[in-house]
C-alpha cells in the first residue's frame, strides 16, 4: 500500500516518536515508543474513524526487556502467521541493540495502542507492511536501549560512554572492562532516553541483511509452539455455531432435544452472528460432543428477504456490468482512440475469477472469558485494534478493561483482517452467558470454507488498440467486482466510489499506453468479502501479464524485451525493470534449452513497493500443469532477512497457484457454497507445488519493503503463458478446470 | 461414554470419552497433548497425522473405538526417535517453516515415509507427503528438508 | 459400530448357505430327470442328439450371459469399482470422483509410506467420522481394472474376459471366483457400506449379495460364458 523511497540514512531517527523508560518489578529494562498521531495522517485514516483505543492497559507497555539471565525478551508488534515478522524485527532491534542473538526471544504483543502499525495507526498485519513500516521503529528502538546500557556502564566505570563499545550483548570499557547486558538492565532503565541516536552504518549491521533462521522453528516441529486452538485454560468450554446457510437468515425455530442429549453438552442458544443473521451456538466441556450436537440439532430458517448470491447468474451480471463504463479509476489521454482502431489491430479479452476463500491451516477460533467487569481474549488476530474493541462493545465494557492477548495463527492470508470482526463478536457473545468462565469457539473447516469473507468475485473486460510498432495504444479497461472497503472503517479511503484495491495493478500500472482509461462497478452482493493475501493483485496481475505477453506473441517480440519497452523510466518503474533484469539474466542459462514438451511462462508485476519478475518452466502431466522450476528476481529494497525473502517468495509462489487449482474455487448456487472441506475446495498439495524455486534478490540500499504478498500475484500469469505456449489456448478463467 | 487403555509414546493412558470420538480429539482436549493438528476432520489435509502401530495415520478419523490395542506415537516423541529427530533438525537447518501449523503432520507422514524408504526419490516424496496441505506452501523446503534429513541418516 | 461388522458377515454367510442348499436341491431334482429322459429316449438321443446339445448349450449359454451381466453390474456399481481403476489413484463417491488428498495406488495397491490406505480406512466402517472400512483395504491390482485410463467402465465383454482369466484374475478358477464372491471379506463390505460423513448411508449395489452369489454361481455352472468383443 506504501511504497517508501526514503533512503535508510536520510531517516531522521526521532522523528516519529519518542522513548521512555521505567523499571519493572523484576529489574528489567522497558523501552516503549509512544507514536505520534501524524502517522494515522499519512493513509489518509481519519483518527475519529477508528474504534476508540485503549491507553496501554496491559501489559506495561514495552518492547525490549533485558532480564537478569541476559535474556533480551523483545515485544513483536504484529500477529506471526507464518510471514516471519516474529523473527524479522527482533533481529532488527537486536542488530542495534549489539545483542547476543542466541539470546533473544520474541513475543506477540497484546493489543495496545504502543504496539499499533506506526503508518496505518492501528495494530494490524496487512499490506506488507511489518517490514516497511516498522523497520526504523525496531532499528531505534534497538539503538536507544543500546545507549543507555552503555550509559549505565559508563556511569559504573566513570568513563565516558563514548569511549564504551558494544557487542553480542556485552559493553567494553576503555580499560578491558566488560558487563553483560544482563547485569546493567535495571541500571540502563534509570537511564534517561535519549531524544535522538545514531544508528548503524549499513556496513556495521551484523544481523539485518544476513541471513538469519527463524526463531520459532523448533518449536513448530517438535509440537510444543502453542497456536490459539491450542489453548487450554482451566474450566475451558467449547462452542461451535451453525450458522445460516444464507448470510443473513435467522433462525426461526430449532429442536434441540438431540443435541442436549449428547455428553458434555452444557448450553445450546441463539447468537447473533454475521450480516445480521442468527446462528445456534452448542457449547459443550470438549470439542467433539459440541460438534456431534450441532449435527443433532433441527432448524428452520427464515430466509424472507435475503438474497440468494448464484455464482453462474453472478458472472451474467457482470459480463453485462462490464460491457458499460464504470467509474473512473484512471484516464489518460484521449478515451475515445479505442474506438477508432480497426478490428485487425484490436484485441478484446474478458476475464473471470471466482470467490476464493483463504482456508488458513489453523481454523478460525478465539477464546473469552467474561468476568462482569472486565474481560480476557485470546485470538490470532491480524487486527488487534478491531478484535479488541469488537469484544469490549459486546460487552459493554471499555476497552481498557479487555486484555486482548496475541496468539500465533497457523497462517490467515488476510482472513485474520475483518473490519467486522465477526469471529470475536461471535466468541464474546457466547462468552458472555458464562460469566468466569473461557469459552473457545472454533470453526470447523466447513464452517471456513462455507462461511464467506472470501476474495471477490471478478470480471474483467479489456480492449486494446495495437499500434503501428506492435505496441499497445489504446486500452479500455473495465474492471467488476465487489468493493472490500464499502461498509468498513476504511470507507474513507475510497474515492468517488472507487475502491482502488478493486483496480490496483491496473489503474497504476508501470506500462506506458498513451490512450489509457479504466473503470470499475462495485456491484453490492450478499457474499461477505475480505483481502486475500495481495488483494487486488491477485487479479489484476493475472489480467494485465498473461495480457503483455499475448500482445508480445502478438509483436512476435521476445517477452521480456517487450516489457521493457513498455515499462514507464524511472523511477517510477526502477524496481520492476531492476528484477527484470535480473530475471534475465538468472534464466539465460535455462529458458532457451528447454526439454521438448516443456514451455517458459512470464510475468512481472509490482505490488506494495516491491517489483517482482518471474519465470516458470511448465509442462503439462496427467492433463495438468506440472511446474517444474521457477526463477524469481525480486527488489525489495534492503532485504532485512534474505533467507526469510527466500522462503517467502518459494513458498507464496506456491500460495499463488491456490487460483489454478482445478477445485481451487468457491462456487455459489441459490445462496449456498458448493464447497465442504478441502476435499471439494482444494489447494495446491506437493504435487502441485514448483518442484523448485530459485530466488534471486536485487541488491538494494533502499529502506525496505513487504514481501508477504508480492510472491503470489506473478505466479499464475507466469504458468499460464507458458501454458499458452504449449497448447495454444487462453486462459482467461480462473480456475483451471481443464489445461 | 467407555473407557479406553491407549498406548500414546510408550505409556498407558486411560480415558474416558465417547466410543465416537476421533483419536485426534481424545489427545488434544483429553490427553493435552496439542501437538498433533485440527486441520480438516476429514483426513484431507494430514495436519493430523500420527503412527498407529507404525502406520502414518490420519487421527482425525479414527474414532477411538477403532483403535484396539494398537500403539500411538505422535509429534511429542519425535525428538526422541532417531529418524524423528533427524528430520526435525533437517526442518530447522532448511529453515521450513513458515506459520508451522502443518508441520506436525508433515513431519510425522516424513518419518513415515523415511522409515520405510531411506533414500527416496523426489517422486517418492511427493507421493508419500502428497496429501499432506501446506497453505503456507513451504513445499519446495520440506522436500529439500527430507532429502537432507535422508543424508543424515546414512 | 465396529462389532457389526462380523454380525453382518454371519447373516450373509447364513444367507448364503440357505440359497446353497435351495439351489443344491434344485440341482439334484434336475439332474434325476435328465437321466430318466436319457434312458427312455435312447434311440430319439442317437438321433436328435446334435441339434438338441446345439440348442442346449445355447440356452445355456444364454442363461449364464444374463447371469454374467448381473454380475457385471455390481462389479461396475461404485463400492466395488473404485478401487478397480486403471489409474495411479482409487476414487471415491457415487460419481467416481478421484479420491481427494492425492491419494495414491502405490507398489502393491495398499498405498505409499505416510499414505498407506489403512492410514484411515480401518479393518470396519468409522460411522462417526464417515470413513468407511474394511479388512485389508487396498486397490485391486491394475490386471484386475475394470475401468480405463480416462475412469470410464470396460464393457462387460472386456471385465468378463478379465475377471475369468486365471492370468489377470490371481490365479483363480471359476470355483474360486465363486468363492471369492461368496466369501471375500472386501466383497462383503459393499453390501455394508456405512455411512457418509453427513451421516447418511452409502449406496450399496442394487442385487442383494445372495443375488451376486447365485448370478456368479449361475454364471459358473454356464461355463463362464462372455459376451463378445467388439
Amino acid at each position: 500500500m506504501t511504497n517508501s523511497k526514503t533512503k535508510l540514512e536520510d531517516v531522521n531517527a526521532s522523528r516519529r516518536g519518542f522513548l521512555r523508560a521505567s523499571a519493572t518489578a523484576a529489574g528489567g529494562l522497558l523501552v516503549s515508543l509512544y507514536l505520534n498521531k501524524h502517522a494515522t495522517a499519512q493513509e489518509g485514516v481519519k483518527p475519529d474513524q477508528i474504534p476508540p483505543q485503549p491507553k496501554k492497559n496491559y501489559p506495561p507497555d514495552a518492547f525490549v526487556k533485558i532480564r537478569p539471565d541476559n535474556k533480551v525478551v523483545i515485544q513483536v508488534n504484529r500477529l506471526e502467521f507464518g510471514q516471519g515478522v516474529h523473527t524479522a524485527l527482533p533481529l532488527v532491534l537486536a542488530d542495534e541493540l549489539d545483542a547476543d542473538w542466541s539470546q533473544v526471544v520474541a513475543e506477540l504483543a497484546p493489543a495496545a495502542d504502543i504496539y499499533k502499525d506506526p503508518l496505518f495507526g492501528i495494530q494490524m498485519v496487512g499490506g506488507s507492511g511489518s517490514i516497511a513500516h516498522s523497520f526504523m521503529q525496531y532499528r531505534e528502538l534497538g539503538a536507544k536501549t543500546r545507549s543507555m546500557l552503555v550509559a549505565a556502564a559508563a556511569a559504573r566505570w566513570k568513563v565516558s560512554p563514548d569511549a564504551c563499545r558494544t557487542e553480542g550483548g556485552v559493553v567494553r570499557g576503555p580499560a578491558g572492562q566488560s558487563l553483560k547486558y544482563g547485569e546493567l538492565a535495571a541500571d540502563a532503565a534509570r537511564q534517561p532516553v535519549p531524544a535522538t541516536v545514531k544508528l548503524k552504518d549499513p556496513s556495521q549491521f551484523k544481523l539485518i541483511g544476513k541471513r538469519v533462521k527463524r526463531l520459532d522453528s523448533r518449536a513448530k516441529c517438535d509440537g510444543s509452539l502453542k497456536f490459539g486452538l491450542d489453548l487450554d485454560l482451566p474450566g475451558m468450554l467449547v462452542a461451535v455455531v451453525a450458522r445460516p446457510p444464507v448470510w443473513g437468515a435467522k433462525v426461526k425455530s430449532f429442536n434441540d432435544q438431540a443435541a442436549r442429549a449428547v455428553e458434555g453438552v452444557r448450553e445450546v442458544f441463539e447468537i447473533p452472528v454475521t450480516r445480521g443473521g442468527t446462528g445456534v451456538a452448542v457449547v459443550a466441556d470438549k470439542f467433539w460432543p459440541a460438534k456431534r450436537a450441532r449435527d443433532l440439532l433441527k432448524i428452520e430458517w427464515d430466509e424472507t428477504n435475503v438474497e440468494r448470491a448464484d455464482s453462474t447468474r453472478l458472472f451474467e451480471r457482470y459480463k453485462q456490468l462490464a460491457r458499460t463504463a464504470g467509474l473512473n479509476a484512471a484516464a489518460r489521454g484521449d478515451a475515445k482512440a479505442i474506438e477508432r482502431v480497426s478490428p485487425a489491430d484490436l484485441v478484446v479479452a474478458e476475464y473471470e475469477f471466482p470467490y476464493l476463500p483463504h482456508a488458513p491451516m489453523e481454523p478460525l477460533n478465539t477464546t473469552v472469558r467474561f468476568d462482569g467487569d472486565a474481560a480476557e481474549v485470546w485470538a490470532g488476530s491480524q487486527f488487534q485494534t478491531f478484535d479488541h474493541a469488537a469484544v469490549a462493545e459486546v460487552f459493554g465494557l471499555k476497552p481498557e478493561r479487555v486484555t486482548f492477548h496475541t496468539e500465533m495463527a497457523g497462517g490467515g492470508f488476510g482472513r485474520r483482517a475483518v473490519p467486522d470482526s465477526h469471529v470475536q463478536r461471535e466468541a464474546a457473545s457466547i462468552a458472555k452467558r458464562f460469566k468466569g468462565t473461557p469459552v473457545k469457539l472454533v470453526w470447523s473447516r466447513e464452517d471456513d470454507i462455507r462461511g464467506g469473507y472470501y476474495r471477490p468475485m471478478h470480471v474483467h473486460r479489456v480492449e486494446i488498440g495495437i499500434g503501428g510498432d506492435g505496441m499497445p495504444d489504446a486500452w479500455r479497461h473495465v474492471v467488476v467486482g465487489q468493493s472490500l472497503l464499502e461498509g468498513t472503517p476504511f470507507a474513507m479511503m475510497m474515492k468517488d466510489g472507487v475502491d482502488s484495491s478493486t483496480v490496483e495493478g491496473v489503474n497504476d500500472t508501470h506500462y506506458h499506453v498513451p490512450n489509457f482509461s479504466v473503470t470499475v462497478h462495485h456491484p453490492k452482493v450478499n457474499v461477505p468479502v475480505l483481502w486475500w493475501r495481495s488483494v487486488g493483485h491477485t487479479h489484476s496481475a493475472f489480467v494485465m501479464e498473461t495480457l503483455i505477453e499475448e500482445l508480445a506473441t502478438r509483436a512476435k517480440a521476445d517477452p521480456l524485451a517487450y516489457r521493457r519497452k513498455l515499462l514507464k523510466q524511472e523511477p517510477e518503474a526502477k524496481k520492476l525493470r531492476a528484477a527484470l533484469d535480473l530475471l534475465d539474466e538468472k534464466t539465460a542459462a535455462w529458458r532457451n534449452r528447454l526439454p521438448k514438451g516443456h514451455a517458459v511462462g512470464f510475468a512481472c508485476h509490482e505490488s506494495f513497493g516491491t517489483g517482482v519478475a518471474c519465470a516458470a518452466e511448465v509442462s503439462i502431466v496427467n492433463k495438468r500443469p506440472k511446474i517444474h522450476r521457477v526463477t524469481v528476481a525480486v527488489d525489495c529494497g534492503l532485504a532485512v532477512n534474505p533467507l526469510t525473502v527466500e522462503s517467502q517468495f518459494q513458498a507464496g509462489v506456491g500460495f499463488g497457484l491456490s487460483q489454478l487449482m482445478a477445485g481451487g474455487a468457491v462456487t455459489l448456487k441459490d445462496g449456498r457454497v458448493e464447497q465442504r472441506n478441502f476435499d471439494t475446495y482444494v489447494p495446491p498439495y506437493m504435487p502441485d507445488a514448483p518442484v523448485a524455486v530459485d530466488v534471486h534478490i536485487v541488491p538494494s540500499a533502499e529502506a525496505p519493503t513487504g514481501c508477504g504478498e508480492p510472491p503470489v500475484p506473478v505466479i499464475s500469469p507466469a504458468v499460464v503463458n507458458a501454458l499458452t505456449k504449449l497448447t495454444g489456448k487462453r486462459y482467461r478463467s480462473l480456475p483451471l478446470v481443464a489445461v | 461414554m467407555a473407557k479406553y487403555q491407549l498406548n500414546v509414546n510408550g505409556e498407558r493412558r486411560e480415558v474416558s470419552v465417547d466410543p465416537s470420538t476421533p483419536l485426534l480429539w481424545v489427545l488434544r482436549e483429553d490427553l493435552k497433548m496439542t501437538g498433533t493438528k485440527f486441520g480438516c476432520g476429514v483426513s484431507a489435509c494430514g495436519a493430523c497425522t500420527v503412527h498407529v502401530a507404525g502406520v502414518a495415520t490420519r487421527s482425525c478419523v479414527l474414532p477411538v473405538a477403532l483403535l484396539g490395542e494398537r500403539p500411538v506415537v505422535t509429534i511429542e516423541a519425535m525428538a526422541n526417535d532417531p529418524v524423528g529427530r533427524a528430520v526435525q533438525d533437517a526442518w530447522v537447518e532448511r529453515d521450513v517453516v513458515q506459520c508451522g501449523y502443518c508441520q506436525s503432520g508433515q513431519i510425522m507422514s516424513a518419518v513415515a515415509l523415511l522409515k520405510h524408504t531411506p533414500k527416496p526419490s523426489d517422486d517418492n516424496i511427493d507421493e508419500s507427503l502428497g496429501g499432506n496441505v501446506c497453505r503456507c506452501a513451504t513445499y519446495v523446503r520440506i522436500r529439500e528438508a527430507v532429502k537432507l534429513a535422508a543424508q543424515k541418516l546414512k | 459400530m465396529g462389532q457389526s461388522f462380523s454380525h453382518q458377515t454371519a447373516v450373509v454367510l447364513a444367507l448364503l448357505e440357505d440359497t446353497s442348499m435351495r439351489t443344491f436341491t434344485q440341482r439334484t431334482r434336475a439332474a434325476g430327470l435328465l437321466v430318466v429322459a436319457l434312458f427312455c429316449a435312447f434311440g430319439a438321443w442317437a438321433f436328435l442328439s446334435g441339434a438338441r446339445a446345439e440348442a442346449q448349450r445355447a440356452d445355456r449359454r444364454a442363461e449364464g450371459l444374463a447371469a454374467w451381466e448381473q454380475v457385471y453390474t455390481v462389479l461396475t456399481h461404485p463400492r466395488c469399482i473404485n478401487c478397480h481403476t486403471a489409474t495411479n489413484y482409487p476414487q471415491q463417491g457415487e460419481e467416481r470422483r478421484r479420491h481427494a488428498a492425492n491419494v495414491v495406488r502405490g507398489p502393491d495397491g495398499h498405498g505409499v509410506p505416510g499414505l498407506n490406505c489403512v492410514g484411515c480406512h480401518q479393518k470396519s466402517n468409522a460411522d462417526s467420522t464417515g470413513v468407511p472400512g474394511g479388512p485389508d483395504w487396498h486397490l485391486a491390482p491394475l490386471s484386475m481394472k475394470w475401468q480405463d485410463e480416462n475412469d470410464k467402465p470396460l464393457p462387460s465383454a472386456t471385465v468378463c474376459q478379465q475377471v475369468k482369466d486365471p492370468r489377470l484374475n490371481g490365479n483363480m478358477s471359476p470355483q474360486a471366483i465363486l468363492k471369492h464372491n461368496a466369501e471375500a471379506e472386501l466383497v462383503l463390505w459393499a453390501w455394508e457400506p456405512g455411512l457418509r460423513p453427513d451421516g447418511t448411508r452409502r449406496a450399496a449395489p442394487s442385487l442383494t449379495h445372495a443375488e451376486f452369489v447365485n448370478a456368479t454361481r449361475r454364471w459358473v455352472e454356464a461355463g463362464t460364458p462372455c459376451p463378445p468383443i467388439r
